[in-house]
């Protein structure tokens, strides 16, 4: 909802996401196929970042519409099993644990 | 190619993220002017970045004693920051890598070296971090860091924001 209120605000942003589906309130949007926390890419991995925020960069300055999105080309470098794993925290977050702990009739 | 929203989504989060509608009313928009060439550009990362030392971690103490709620404050990072200066607070992702190099959630270098470049005009003096985890009625966003956070992008002439969530 920050970019939404920036926006509403006459500031002109554009938001880069994991989840371009669930992006409904940014006005414009560059979605990237990858794992939570690495919206620009892999640490280390210059020209992929550059691409990135490029792309981020062309929409903020191109877009005609509000509404606009556009996906980055990329498939994520690791495979998806250890991806999956690894961007996931140690322990559970507690909103999670709290959840979980509800499923197992525990709270 | 089209992006799969969750692919990298445990399953059984999946109903929590579907079907998310639009908020009500028209979406806003505020055209971008300037030349890309001519333009300050500022970043805001959701990665609950702070300058280690210098400025308080977010709160996740509180968090974790209540776990519907997420510290709304914010911290703003000098467009010159380096990666040992972080700290990151932010306990529903795996912090190794953006520690290890925070340009993949606040991407400063890159955007530096676009200005030097001149793809864009300038960088902003200071960027943004939140930490993304909210309160779903989102009050202390919208009532304190929202207007903060327009105070310094106005404040620096920011023509445009990248926003990255993560």
């Amino acid at each position: 909802m920050l970019a939404r209120w920036i926006e509403e605000a006459g500031i002109p942003t554009v938001t880069v996401t994991m989840m371009p589906e669930v992006a409904v309130h940014a006005p414009r949007v560059v979605g990237v196929e990858f794992p939570f926390g690495h919206p620009f890419g892999l640490p280390g991995d210059v020209a992929l970042q550059r691409r990135v925020l490029l792309t981020a960069l062309t929409v903020l300055a191109g877009a005609s519409a509000p509404g606009t999105r556009v996906d980055v080309d990329v498939e994520w470098p690791v495979p998806l099993r250890d991806a999956y794993k690894s961007w996931q925290p140690a322990e559970p977050s507690p909103i999670v644990a709290a959840m979980l702990a509800r499923m197992r009739g525990e709270g | 190619m089209r992006v799969d929203s969750f692919r990298f989504l445990p399953r059984s989060f999946r109903p929590l993220y579907e079907h998310v509608a639009a908020p009500e009313g028209e979406m806003p928009w505020a055209p971008f002017e300037p030349r890309l060439a001519g333009a300050t550009i500022a970043l805001l990362s959701s990665a609950g970045l702070h300058l280690e030392g210098i400025q308080p971690p977010f709160d996740l103490e509180r968090e974790r004693r209540e776990p519907t709620w997420g510290d709304p404050s914010w911290r703003s990072i000098p467009a010159g920051v380096a990666a040992g200066e972080l700290g990151m607070c932010h306990l529903h992702v795996n912090s190794a890598d953006v520690l290890a190099d925070p340009n993949i959630a606040l991407p400063t270098d890159r955007l530096a070296e676009l200005a030097a470049e001149g793809v864009v005009g300038a960088v902003a003096p200071q960027h943004v971090s939140v930490m993304g985890y909210q309160e779903r009625s989102l009050d202390g966003w919208r009532s304190t860091t929202l207007p903060e956070v327009l105070d310094l992008l106005r404040g620096e002439a920011a023509d445009g924001v990248v926003l990255a969530p993560v």
